[in-house]
Protein backbone atom coordinates (compact mmCIF):
# COMPACT_ATOMS: atom_id res chain seq x y z
CA UNK A 1 0.00 0.00 0.00
CA UNK A 2 2.68 2.28 0.60
CA UNK A 3 4.64 1.77 -2.07
CA UNK A 4 1.82 1.84 -4.52
CA UNK A 5 1.03 5.26 -2.70
CA UNK A 6 3.85 6.60 -3.04
CA UNK A 7 2.97 7.19 -6.38
CA UNK A 8 -0.33 8.15 -6.82
CA UNK A 9 -1.58 11.56 -7.52
CA UNK A 10 -3.93 11.16 -4.41
CA UNK A 11 -0.75 10.34 -2.09
CA UNK A 12 -0.64 14.18 -0.71
CA UNK A 13 -4.22 13.95 0.61
CA UNK A 14 -3.22 10.87 2.55
CA UNK A 15 -3.14 11.67 6.46
CA UNK A 16 -0.83 10.65 8.61
CA UNK A 17 -0.92 9.96 12.36
CA UNK A 18 1.97 12.15 13.84
CA UNK A 19 0.96 11.54 17.42
CA UNK A 20 -0.69 8.72 17.72
CA UNK A 21 -3.60 8.92 20.49
CA UNK A 22 -6.56 6.65 21.30
CA UNK A 23 -9.34 7.01 24.01
CA UNK A 24 -11.39 3.91 24.13
CA UNK A 25 -12.39 2.80 20.65
CA UNK A 26 -11.83 6.30 18.74
CA UNK A 27 -8.59 7.07 17.16
CA UNK A 28 -7.89 11.10 18.00
CA UNK A 29 -4.44 10.65 16.49
CA UNK A 30 -2.61 13.99 15.97
CA UNK A 31 -2.38 13.81 12.21
CA UNK A 32 -0.49 16.18 9.92
CA UNK A 33 -3.98 17.30 8.93
CA UNK A 34 -4.43 18.90 12.39
CA UNK A 35 -0.38 20.00 12.45
CA UNK A 36 -1.28 22.26 9.37
CA UNK A 37 -4.58 23.93 11.46
CA UNK A 38 -2.20 24.48 14.16
CA UNK A 39 0.31 26.24 12.06
CA UNK A 40 -2.68 28.22 10.19
CA UNK A 41 -3.60 29.18 13.87
CA UNK A 42 -0.52 30.15 15.01
CA UNK A 43 0.75 31.86 11.68
CA UNK A 44 -2.38 34.34 11.62
CA UNK A 45 -1.76 35.13 15.32
CA UNK A 46 1.95 35.83 14.57
CA UNK A 47 0.86 37.66 11.22
CA UNK A 48 -2.21 39.95 13.23
CA UNK A 49 -0.20 40.41 16.16
CA UNK A 50 3.24 41.13 15.25
CA UNK A 51 1.89 43.32 12.12
CA UNK A 52 0.17 45.46 14.48
CA UNK A 53 3.06 45.52 17.41
CA UNK A 54 3.36 48.69 16.19
CA UNK A 55 0.82 50.37 14.91
CA UNK A 56 2.36 53.24 13.01
CA UNK A 57 0.50 55.96 11.13
CA UNK A 58 2.01 55.15 8.12
CA UNK A 59 1.81 51.56 8.25
CA UNK A 60 5.04 49.29 7.81
CA UNK A 61 4.90 46.25 5.09
CA UNK A 62 3.05 43.73 7.60
CA UNK A 63 0.76 46.27 9.13
CA UNK A 64 -0.84 47.43 5.85
CA UNK A 65 -1.24 43.90 4.89
CA UNK A 66 -2.89 43.45 8.37
CA UNK A 67 -4.38 46.50 8.03
CA UNK A 68 -5.92 45.40 4.93
CA UNK A 69 -7.04 41.74 5.56
CA UNK A 70 -9.36 43.72 8.67
CA UNK A 71 -11.21 46.29 5.98
CA UNK A 72 -11.47 43.87 3.64
CA UNK A 73 -13.53 41.40 5.62
CA UNK A 74 -15.54 45.12 7.79
CA UNK A 75 -16.30 46.16 4.38
CA UNK A 76 -18.11 43.26 3.23
CA UNK A 77 -19.60 42.65 6.44
CA UNK A 78 -20.84 46.53 5.69
CA UNK A 79 -21.98 45.18 2.32
CA UNK A 80 -23.53 42.46 2.75
CA UNK A 81 -25.24 42.77 6.33
CA UNK A 82 -25.37 46.70 6.76
CA UNK A 83 -24.36 48.37 10.01
CA UNK A 84 -24.94 45.45 12.61
CA UNK A 85 -22.69 43.18 10.84
CA UNK A 86 -19.92 44.88 12.56
CA UNK A 87 -21.17 42.53 15.96
CA UNK A 88 -19.99 39.08 13.76
CA UNK A 89 -16.82 40.71 12.48
CA UNK A 90 -14.87 38.25 15.20
CA UNK A 91 -16.34 35.24 13.52
CA UNK A 92 -16.68 35.94 10.06
CA UNK A 93 -12.78 37.44 10.08
CA UNK A 94 -11.87 33.60 12.07
CA UNK A 95 -13.34 31.94 9.46
CA UNK A 96 -11.77 33.56 6.86
CA UNK A 97 -8.50 33.44 7.57
CA UNK A 98 -8.84 29.82 8.82
CA UNK A 99 -9.47 28.77 5.51
CA UNK A 100 -7.29 31.34 3.61
CA UNK A 101 -4.66 30.38 5.49
CA UNK A 102 -5.07 27.13 5.18
CA UNK A 103 -5.37 27.24 1.09
CA UNK A 104 -2.15 29.17 1.15
CA UNK A 105 -0.31 26.45 3.74
CA UNK A 106 -1.26 23.42 1.41
CA UNK A 107 0.46 25.14 -1.66
CA UNK A 108 3.92 24.94 0.09
CA UNK A 109 6.11 22.27 -1.47
CA UNK A 110 6.02 18.74 1.16
CA UNK A 111 2.60 20.80 2.68
CA UNK A 112 -0.64 19.41 2.81
CA UNK A 113 -4.07 21.01 2.51
CA UNK A 114 -6.54 20.54 5.42
CA UNK A 115 -9.57 21.95 3.15
CA UNK A 116 -9.27 19.80 0.62
CA UNK A 117 -11.00 17.12 3.23
CA UNK A 118 -14.72 17.15 2.70
CA UNK A 119 -14.73 16.73 6.64
CA UNK A 120 -12.78 19.50 7.94
CA UNK A 121 -14.80 21.78 5.50
CA UNK A 122 -18.10 19.99 6.94
CA UNK A 123 -17.64 20.81 10.13
CA UNK A 124 -16.64 24.31 9.22
CA UNK A 125 -19.99 24.81 7.62
CA UNK A 126 -22.32 22.89 9.70
CA UNK A 127 -21.11 25.21 12.30
CA UNK A 128 -21.67 27.80 10.55
CA UNK A 129 -24.91 26.47 9.57
CA UNK A 130 -26.25 25.86 13.07
CA UNK A 131 -24.83 29.21 14.35
CA UNK A 132 -26.73 31.02 11.76
CA UNK A 133 -30.35 28.88 12.71
CA UNK A 134 -29.87 29.62 16.05
CA UNK A 135 -28.72 33.35 15.69
CA UNK A 136 -32.63 33.34 13.42
CA UNK A 137 -34.47 31.78 16.34
CA UNK A 138 -32.65 33.74 18.20
CA UNK A 139 -33.59 36.77 17.11
CA UNK A 140 -37.20 36.28 15.92
CA UNK A 141 -38.23 33.63 18.20
CA UNK A 142 -40.76 31.42 16.03
CA UNK A 143 -41.54 33.89 13.58
CA UNK A 144 -38.39 32.60 12.16
CA UNK A 145 -40.46 29.83 11.01
CA UNK A 146 -42.00 31.90 7.96
CA UNK A 147 -38.23 31.98 6.31
CA UNK A 148 -39.49 28.79 4.88
CA UNK A 149 -42.82 30.42 3.33
CA UNK A 150 -42.17 32.53 0.48
CA UNK A 151 -44.06 35.89 0.36
CA UNK A 152 -46.63 36.77 -2.11
CA UNK A 153 -47.65 33.35 -2.62
CA UNK A 154 -51.04 32.06 -2.83
CA UNK A 155 -51.53 29.34 0.40
CA UNK A 156 -52.72 26.76 -1.93
CA UNK A 157 -49.04 26.49 -3.11
CA UNK A 158 -47.62 26.10 0.77
CA UNK A 159 -47.48 22.77 0.85
CA UNK A 160 -45.45 22.15 -2.50
CA UNK A 161 -43.52 25.55 -1.72
CA UNK A 162 -42.19 24.56 2.09
CA UNK A 163 -40.85 21.58 1.67
CA UNK A 164 -39.11 22.58 -1.54
CA UNK A 165 -37.76 25.79 0.77
CA UNK A 166 -37.17 23.88 3.50
CA UNK A 167 -34.84 21.54 1.07
CA UNK A 168 -33.12 24.44 -0.30
CA UNK A 169 -32.02 25.51 3.55
CA UNK A 170 -30.88 22.49 4.33
CA UNK A 171 -28.38 21.95 1.22
CA UNK A 172 -26.43 25.10 2.09
CA UNK A 173 -23.95 23.62 4.63
CA UNK A 174 -23.77 21.06 1.65
CA UNK A 175 -22.70 23.44 -0.72
CA UNK A 176 -20.81 25.43 1.11
CA UNK A 177 -18.41 22.94 2.06
CA UNK A 178 -18.49 20.86 -1.51
CA UNK A 179 -17.33 23.69 -3.08
CA UNK A 180 -14.33 24.41 -1.23
CA UNK A 181 -13.55 20.82 -0.35
CA UNK A 182 -14.08 20.69 -4.59
CA UNK A 183 -12.26 23.14 -5.83
CA UNK A 184 -9.44 22.41 -3.11
CA UNK A 185 -9.46 18.71 -3.95
CA UNK A 186 -9.55 19.33 -8.08
CA UNK A 187 -6.85 22.17 -8.37
CA UNK A 188 -4.49 19.71 -5.92
CA UNK A 189 -5.26 16.53 -8.04
CA UNK A 190 -4.53 18.56 -11.41
CA UNK A 191 -1.46 19.80 -10.17
CA UNK A 192 -0.30 16.05 -9.03
CA UNK A 193 -1.16 14.66 -12.34
CA UNK A 194 0.34 16.81 -14.40
CA UNK A 195 4.13 17.27 -11.93
CA UNK A 196 3.96 13.31 -13.04
CA UNK A 197 3.88 13.87 -16.51
CA UNK A 198 7.43 16.30 -15.94
CA UNK A 199 9.64 13.19 -15.11
CA UNK A 200 7.57 10.74 -17.22
CA UNK A 201 7.97 12.38 -20.77
CA UNK A 202 11.77 13.27 -20.53
CA UNK A 203 12.48 16.16 -22.71
CA UNK A 204 9.18 16.69 -23.44
CA UNK A 205 8.39 17.20 -20.00
CA UNK A 206 9.32 20.83 -20.27
CA UNK A 207 5.24 21.32 -21.52
CA UNK A 208 3.73 19.70 -18.69
CA UNK A 209 6.57 21.57 -16.31
CA UNK A 210 5.28 24.79 -18.08
CA UNK A 211 1.34 24.25 -17.35
CA UNK A 212 2.48 23.38 -13.53
CA UNK A 213 3.96 26.72 -13.42
CA UNK A 214 0.58 28.14 -14.54
CA UNK A 215 -1.61 26.18 -12.60
CA UNK A 216 0.06 27.00 -9.43
CA UNK A 217 0.00 30.80 -10.10
CA UNK A 218 -4.26 29.95 -10.67
CA UNK A 219 -4.55 27.84 -7.14
CA UNK A 220 -3.17 31.17 -5.74
CA UNK A 221 -6.26 32.74 -7.30
CA UNK A 222 -8.73 29.82 -6.77
CA UNK A 223 -6.64 29.88 -2.40
CA UNK A 224 -7.86 33.52 -2.20
CA UNK A 225 -11.21 33.25 -4.19
CA UNK A 226 -12.74 30.18 -2.39
CA UNK A 227 -11.83 31.85 1.26
CA UNK A 228 -13.48 34.58 -0.16
CA UNK A 229 -17.05 32.58 -1.53
CA UNK A 230 -16.54 30.91 2.47
CA UNK A 231 -16.79 34.12 3.86
CA UNK A 232 -19.22 36.14 1.57
CA UNK A 233 -21.63 33.03 1.61
CA UNK A 234 -21.22 32.83 5.68
CA UNK A 235 -22.15 36.62 5.83
CA UNK A 236 -24.85 35.93 3.19
CA UNK A 237 -26.45 33.52 5.58
CA UNK A 238 -26.43 36.02 8.35
CA UNK A 239 -27.90 38.56 6.65
CA UNK A 240 -30.82 36.09 6.42
CA UNK A 241 -31.11 35.18 9.80
CA UNK A 242 -31.29 39.22 11.06
CA UNK A 243 -33.75 40.44 8.15
CA UNK A 244 -35.82 37.16 7.16
CA UNK A 245 -38.06 38.98 4.37
CA UNK B 1 -6.00 61.77 -21.51
CA UNK B 2 -3.19 62.40 -22.57
CA UNK B 3 -2.68 65.78 -19.56
CA UNK B 4 -1.45 64.57 -16.23
CA UNK B 5 -3.99 64.66 -13.42
CA UNK B 6 -3.46 67.54 -11.18
CA UNK B 7 -2.51 65.94 -7.27
CA UNK B 8 -5.44 65.58 -5.33
CA UNK B 9 -6.91 69.20 -4.69
CA UNK B 10 -7.96 69.77 -0.58
CA UNK B 11 -11.83 69.34 -1.79
CA UNK B 12 -11.23 66.07 -3.32
CA UNK B 13 -9.80 64.94 -0.08
CA UNK B 14 -11.67 66.30 2.08
CA UNK B 15 -14.99 64.85 0.17
CA UNK B 16 -13.61 61.29 0.11
CA UNK B 17 -13.03 61.90 3.98
CA UNK B 18 -16.23 62.52 4.27
CA UNK B 19 -16.98 59.67 2.40
CA UNK B 20 -14.91 57.29 4.20
CA UNK B 21 -16.29 58.98 7.56
CA UNK B 22 -20.22 58.20 6.28
CA UNK B 23 -18.90 54.74 5.02
CA UNK B 24 -17.43 53.92 8.87
CA UNK B 25 -20.76 54.86 10.63
CA UNK B 26 -22.55 52.68 8.39
CA UNK B 27 -24.82 55.26 6.51
CA UNK B 28 -24.86 53.23 3.94
CA UNK B 29 -27.83 50.78 2.88
CA UNK B 30 -27.21 47.17 2.87
CA UNK B 31 -26.69 45.85 -0.10
CA UNK B 32 -27.05 41.81 -1.22
CA UNK B 33 -24.02 40.75 -3.37
CA UNK B 34 -24.54 38.30 -6.29
CA UNK B 35 -20.97 38.04 -6.90
CA UNK B 36 -20.02 35.11 -5.20
CA UNK B 37 -18.96 33.09 -7.74
CA UNK B 38 -16.31 35.14 -9.11
CA UNK B 39 -15.56 34.41 -12.43
CA UNK B 40 -17.47 32.58 -15.02
CA UNK B 41 -15.67 29.22 -14.08
CA UNK B 42 -16.64 29.91 -10.45
CA UNK B 43 -20.33 30.88 -11.30
CA UNK B 44 -20.67 27.14 -13.20
CA UNK B 45 -18.79 25.41 -9.75
CA UNK B 46 -21.48 26.93 -8.00
CA UNK B 47 -24.46 26.15 -10.09
CA UNK B 48 -23.23 22.74 -10.07
CA UNK B 49 -23.11 22.39 -6.61
CA UNK B 50 -25.95 23.85 -5.27
CA UNK B 51 -27.96 21.34 -8.01
CA UNK B 52 -26.82 18.49 -6.60
CA UNK B 53 -26.37 19.53 -3.04
CA UNK B 54 -30.26 20.29 -2.95
CA UNK B 55 -31.02 16.86 -4.40
CA UNK B 56 -28.94 14.77 -2.39
CA UNK B 57 -30.80 16.84 0.47
CA UNK B 58 -33.90 15.42 -0.79
CA UNK B 59 -32.89 12.47 -1.47
CA UNK B 60 -31.34 11.12 1.76
CA UNK B 61 -34.88 12.87 3.51
CA UNK B 62 -36.72 10.62 1.30
CA UNK B 63 -34.75 7.64 1.96
CA UNK B 64 -34.60 7.97 5.63
CA UNK B 65 -38.39 8.92 6.32
CA UNK B 66 -39.41 5.73 3.87
CA UNK B 67 -36.86 3.51 6.18
CA UNK B 68 -38.53 5.19 9.67
CA UNK B 69 -42.48 5.07 7.45
CA UNK B 70 -41.73 1.59 5.67
CA UNK B 71 -43.75 3.28 2.69
CA UNK B 72 -40.48 1.94 0.76
CA UNK B 73 -40.06 3.67 -2.52
CA UNK B 74 -42.77 6.45 -2.65
CA UNK B 75 -41.71 9.20 0.10
CA UNK B 76 -38.03 8.67 -2.20
CA UNK B 77 -39.93 9.41 -5.30
CA UNK B 78 -41.29 12.73 -4.06
CA UNK B 79 -38.84 14.18 -2.51
CA UNK B 80 -36.09 13.07 -5.24
CA UNK B 81 -38.27 15.81 -7.38
CA UNK B 82 -38.95 18.04 -4.58
CA UNK B 83 -34.91 18.11 -4.56
CA UNK B 84 -34.82 18.86 -7.84
CA UNK B 85 -36.77 21.43 -7.51
CA UNK B 86 -34.95 22.87 -4.21
CA UNK B 87 -31.94 22.02 -6.75
CA UNK B 88 -33.19 24.51 -10.00
CA UNK B 89 -34.59 27.20 -7.12
CA UNK B 90 -31.20 27.30 -5.90
CA UNK B 91 -29.76 27.83 -9.45
CA UNK B 92 -32.46 30.31 -9.87
CA UNK B 93 -31.45 32.49 -6.82
CA UNK B 94 -27.57 32.28 -7.49
CA UNK B 95 -27.77 33.38 -10.90
CA UNK B 96 -30.38 36.00 -10.58
CA UNK B 97 -28.22 37.72 -7.25
CA UNK B 98 -30.97 36.58 -4.40
CA UNK B 99 -28.40 35.44 -2.61
CA UNK B 100 -29.68 32.66 -0.15
CA UNK B 101 -32.99 34.47 0.53
CA UNK B 102 -36.26 33.40 0.20
CA UNK B 103 -38.75 34.58 -2.09
CA UNK B 104 -38.84 35.03 -5.88
CA UNK B 105 -37.98 38.58 -6.23
CA UNK B 106 -35.15 41.45 -5.08
CA UNK B 107 -36.52 43.05 -1.61
CA UNK B 108 -37.82 45.88 -2.34
CA UNK B 109 -35.42 47.93 0.08
CA UNK B 110 -31.92 47.12 -1.66
CA UNK B 111 -33.56 47.15 -5.03
CA UNK B 112 -30.65 48.58 -7.11
CA UNK B 113 -30.94 49.45 -10.87
CA UNK B 114 -27.20 48.51 -11.01
CA UNK B 115 -27.87 45.40 -9.36
CA UNK B 116 -28.10 43.62 -12.43
CA UNK B 117 -25.84 42.89 -15.33
CA UNK B 118 -22.47 42.85 -13.70
CA UNK B 119 -22.28 38.65 -12.91
CA UNK B 120 -18.74 37.43 -13.81
CA UNK B 121 -17.01 40.35 -12.24
CA UNK B 122 -14.95 39.13 -9.63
Amino acid sequence: MAEAGAHSPLHVFQIEPIVPIHIGRYDVSFTNSALLMVIALVLTTLFLVVGMRRQALVPSRWQSLAEISYEFIANLLRDTIGNEGKRYFPIVFTIFMFVLFGNLLGLMPYSFTFTSHIIVTFALAICVFIAVTLLGIARHGLHFTTFFVPPGVSPALWPLLIPIEIISYLSRPISLSVRLFANMLAGHTLLQVFAGFVGALGLFGILPLAFVVALTGLEFLIAFLQAYVFTILTCLYINDALHLH
Amino acid sequence: MTERKPPHSLEDLDARVREAQRRQAGAGPARDNEKAGGSALGMAWRVGIELVSALVVGVAIGYMLDRWLGTKPWLLIVFFVLGSAAGVLNVFRATSGLGGTVGYRKRLTDAKPDGKGKNGEG
